[in-house]
């Protein structure tokens, strides 16, 4: 039996970027806020002296190891999901903090388009551009509403960033000034100004230089150690919840953060949430907690889950198009989104095991909108990046085509090579298809007996003929960066889906919009039909852009605290009518 | 040992690393943020240079002590000795897998908990083997995928998934490959793996990687990847774990280690050549 325990003003799941962001907002303003996070507690000390990338890299330490739940994947709706055993094909987040601690700390904002994707696509093409099966729709929001919470998040971040040439609106600045460049950036820069693009750096959340937040929190100077991605920061330096948005709502006496607390059910009487049922894993009890706002912040794998488990919206079915539950999943894939072009150097050695996770440069010459798609065979498009993270030895062994994998030749040329090579890739806008999505798995379970989570999912010739182009780009930046030998990915006309969860990067599943029929959640992340129930982070995606997604979660984080906050002083209700929206289903 | 002591000194100030400019350069004693704990922890060996640096000579010994038997033995050590040191041969960049230790590192990695893959989903249905290997891409995927793609990888495979659905646990898998090649090595050149020349090895090795041995409950090629990854593990990770001795992996590969900053390099044009210091070192 679940032990009930006193109510709350609201309750969270998850305590990464989108959950901290939350308990910080509204602890400031006085409510008493529980987060519920199943994994381990963990502060900034823990990450110091931790440059071990074994531990990190290989035993993925920072990840939510599979023995206690995971997820399930198939590439389509006849083939039977397996499940996704071990780490190597899946990083989720888990611990204080999330994703946000071992993450790079590359900081974008998504492009006005993406917000109005369908309603631009059609203004600019006409309907017919849009193919059969791409269910394509606007965000219910404009960029320019969003643009003061992308703000709030960036100085609360502290963000490192350098103007983009040819970027959106901006009500401000960066809040610290752009990181150190090097030869690598310096010669990607120069090449691709040369060609005619507009080239500058990635906006970074490894600070350039030590500040403090209007919250008060101070962040400190990356030290370009290189021990980055998939590990907490050694000198709070990186900007993460841990030191950040969880320290301010702890300051406030106002937040509780319960450890080793899984989430198994929204508990709600059909129109209200009541509270969240979770599982002490230490002891095995369980518990209720009922609060006045229940908010889904666990990632958009347990946030679906948790709405189809607890029953609440109209579950998605991908053969009629119909329902919203797990409609309209994409991401960033490794073996698809996520590719470009390796450059080997016979006479010219770069420093490549220094670095930082967002040290680089990037172009958004082809990103979203900005080539005209007329007489191309998709939509959508690309960022192009260097992105010198550090090469750490055991993961970057890259060597010439044609060389083999292992024995003499091979430990030879991966030893002249490892500082002999330079990597541009494309990170490209992933669309959403009727055929792609997520529902609970009929035959696995996690370690408490709950359905697993189905990933469904496929790619298209939007996506081959997005990549190609893509990595063809990278190609002509690389040569003329110089490099003897020039290598572009490969996208065969069959590759498929990998079930390849690696990059962090994915959306859908309890989508945003302006149509209670085509989306879970309106503007606020507000549940169209549980107005005390707010679901937040990329989940809300209706499609994915070609950039990181973590500042979008954050910028839709500040608002739906905004609009909770608002909300309980209301006293409920709707925050945005649902009205009809533009987009093709 | 004076001249090494000074030449760390030099070594030191080239990178403009003393203590007291680290901690200028970081602002942590003005910000005061992560405070106490990380100065007297962490900076405190890496930059005390009146420390008695410690020896190569004693890292050494410290490390033989460890190069014992958990889980193997001794007939199968010797295949996995000889089968490493064919992925990762000594030569004249420096030692192999044998001198650098990986035997003993994929011992002890085997003897913990990724020999029984203690934190992978690990619940039944498993799939029927011939199922697994009818889904085996035949072309080869041979290194580990970088986790979020920022640098590439080093291969990428459609059979991602495919390949972790065996019912046998690292253990089993590796106990199944060693002694299949070791009796395949008896049928073909009648005597024991670790005896047969280099050619012989190499090319049981190579019928692993392509397939063509069949082994029971996990295709071959998904245990040589296993091995050969297991392999670079043991001569790059840091040396805590019995593999990378002495850091020669990193002093071959021109890796430094476990250094705190590169704030003074991150810009410069040359190659910077920096001794590698370990988490030994590192964590004081
Ligand atoms: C290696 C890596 C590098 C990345 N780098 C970048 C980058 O450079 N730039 C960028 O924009 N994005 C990056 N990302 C993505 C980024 O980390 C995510 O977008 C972001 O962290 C999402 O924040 P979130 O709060 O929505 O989710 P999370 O950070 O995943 O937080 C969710 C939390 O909820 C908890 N939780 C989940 N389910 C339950 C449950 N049932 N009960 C209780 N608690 C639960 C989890 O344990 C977790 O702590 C990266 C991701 C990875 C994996
Ligand atoms: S590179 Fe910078 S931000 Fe990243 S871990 Fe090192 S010091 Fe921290």
């Amino acid at each position: 039996m679940a032990q009930k325990l006193d109510k709350v003003d609201a309750v969270i799941v998850g305590s990464g970027w989108a959950g901290g962001i939350i308990a910080a907002e509204l602890t400031k303003k006085g409510y008493n806020v529980v987060g519920l996070e199943r994994g381990v507690d963990k502060d900034q000390e823990d990450y110091i002296g931790t440059k071990d990338e074994l531990r990190f890299s290989r035993r993925y330490e920072m990840m939510q190891h599979l023995n206690k739940e995971t997820i399930t994947s198939r590439n389509n709706q006849d083939a039977t999901a397996l499940p996704v055993r071990t780490n190597e094909n899946a990083l989720f987040g888990t611990n204080t903090g999330g994703s946000g601690v071992h993450w790079n700390g590359v900081n974008f904002r998504f492009l006005p388009y993406d917000f109005e994707i369908y309603s631009k696509t059609v203004e600019r093409y006409g309907k017919d551009k849009i193919p059969k099966g791409m269910t394509l729709q606007d965000w219910g929001i404009t960029y320019d509403e969003l643009e003061k919470y992308y703000d709030r998040y960036e100085k609360m971040a502290g963000i490192s960033g350098e103007e983009n040439p040819i970027g959106p609106n901006r009500s401000d600045k960066y809040p610290t000034p752009p990181m150190k460049d090097t030869p690598a950036i310096r010669l990607f820069k120069k090449s691709t100004s040369e060609m005619g693009y507009h080239p500058y750096h990635i906006p970074s959340a490894n600070l350039s230089e030590q500040y403090k937040n209007p919250d008060g929190e101070t962040i400190n100077a990356c030290m370009y150690c290189a021990f980055c991605e998939t590990y907490g920061c050694d000198f709070g330096a990186k900007s993460d919840p841990i030191i950040t948005v969880l320290k301010t709502a702890k300051k406030t006496g106002n937040y509780e953060l319960r450890n080793e607390a899984t989430v198994t059910r929204v508990m709600h009487d059909g129109n209200r949430a009541t509270g969240l049922l979770y599982t002490d894993t230490k002891t095995g009890q369980e518990y209720e907690q009922p609060a006045d706002i229940v908010v889904l912040a666990g990632f958009i794998f347990t946030n679906t889950r948790l709405l189809l488990l607890s029953d609440i919206g109209k579950t998605y079915n991908p053969k009629t198009g119909t329902g919203v539950i797990g409609k309209n999943f994409t991401g960033h894939f490794n073996n698809m989104t996520y590719l470009g072009a390796r450059g080997f150097f016979e006479d010219k050695k770069f420093n490549n095991f220094m670095g930082a996770g967002a040290l680089g440069a990037t172009i958004d010459d082809f990103s979203g909108d900005n080539i005209d798609h007329s007489d191309l065979d998709f939509l959508h498009g690309f960022e192009v990046q260097i992105q010198t993270t550090g090469n750490r030895p055991i993961a970057t062994n890259f060597v010439p085509k044609g060389t083999p994998s292992w024995g003499k030749e091979f430990k030879d040329k991966s030893l002249y090579y490892t500082n002999r090579n330079l990597y541009v890739n494309a990170l490209s806008g992933s669309l959403p298809w009727q055929h792609n999505y997520l529902d609970l798995d009929p035959t696995y379970t996690d370690f408490l007996g709950n359905p697993l989570l189905r990933v469904t999912y496929s790619y298209t010739d939007q996506d081959r003929n997005l990549s190609r182009y893509a990595v063809d780009v990278c190609e002509k930046i690389m040569k003329k960066m110089g490099a003897d030998t020039v290598e572009k990915d490969e996208i065969t006309d069959d590759i498929e889906f990998n079930s390849s969860f690696t990059t962090g990067h994915f959306g859908g599943g309890a989508i945003m919009g302006n149509d209670p029929k085509t989306s879970a959640v309106n503007n606020y992340s507000q549940m169209w039909e549980m107005d005390n129930l707010f679901v937040v982070g990329a989940s809300s995606f209706p499609h994915f852009g070609n950039y990181n997604p973590t500042e979008t979660v954050g910028a839709l984080a500040y608002r739906a605290a905004e609009g909770i906050d608002q909300f309980l002083k209301d006293g409920g209700g709707l925050l945005v009518k649902g009205n009809q929206v533009k987009s093709k289903t | 040992m004076t001249d090494k002591r000074s030449d760390d000194d030099k070594n030191l100030d080239e990178d403009g690393l003393s203590r007291r400019r680290f901690i200028k350069n970081t602002g942590m004693v003005a910000g005061g943020v992560v405070g106490g704990s990380l100065l007297g922890g962490l900076l405190t060996s890496q930059f005390q240079t009146d420390e008695e640096t410690k020896t190569d000579k004693k890292q050494e010994t410290s490390s033989d002590l460890q190069d014992a038997r958990m889980f193997f033995n001794q007939n199968d050590f010797k295949v996995l000795q000889a089968a490493t040191e064919r992925i990762f041969p000594e030569d004249d960049n420096g030692p192999g897998a044998i001198g650098l230790g990986v035997p003993y590192f994929i011992d002890k990695q085997l003897a913990g908990s990724w020999g029984t893959n203690a934190k992978d989903y690990r619940e039944r249905p498993f799939l029927k083997f011939n199922q697994v290997e009818n889904m085996q891409q035949k072309d080869s995927e041979n290194l580990p995928p970088n986790p979020q793609g920022a640098q590439g990888e080093d291969q990428k495979t459609n059979t991602e998934n495919q390949r972790h659905q065996s019912r046998l646990n690292r253990r089993e898998i590796f106990l199944n490959g060693l002694r299949k090649m070791n009796q395949l090595s008896q049928e073909r050149f009648n005597t024991t793996f670790d005896e047969a020349s280099e050619e012989q090895q190499i090319e049981i090795l190579q019928d692993f990687e392509s397939g063509k041995v069949k082994l029971k409950g996990v295709a071959a090629e998904n245990f040589f990847i296993l091995l050969r990854v297991a392999t670079l593990e043991g001569a790059y990770s840091d040396p805590l774990y019995g593999g990378n001795k002495n850091m020669d992996g990193w002093k071959m590969k021109e890796f430094p280690g476990a250094q705190p900053a590169y704030t003074n390099k991150i810009s410069q044009d040359e190659f910077a050549k920096i001794k590698p210091i370990s988490l030994t070192d590192y964590q004081g």
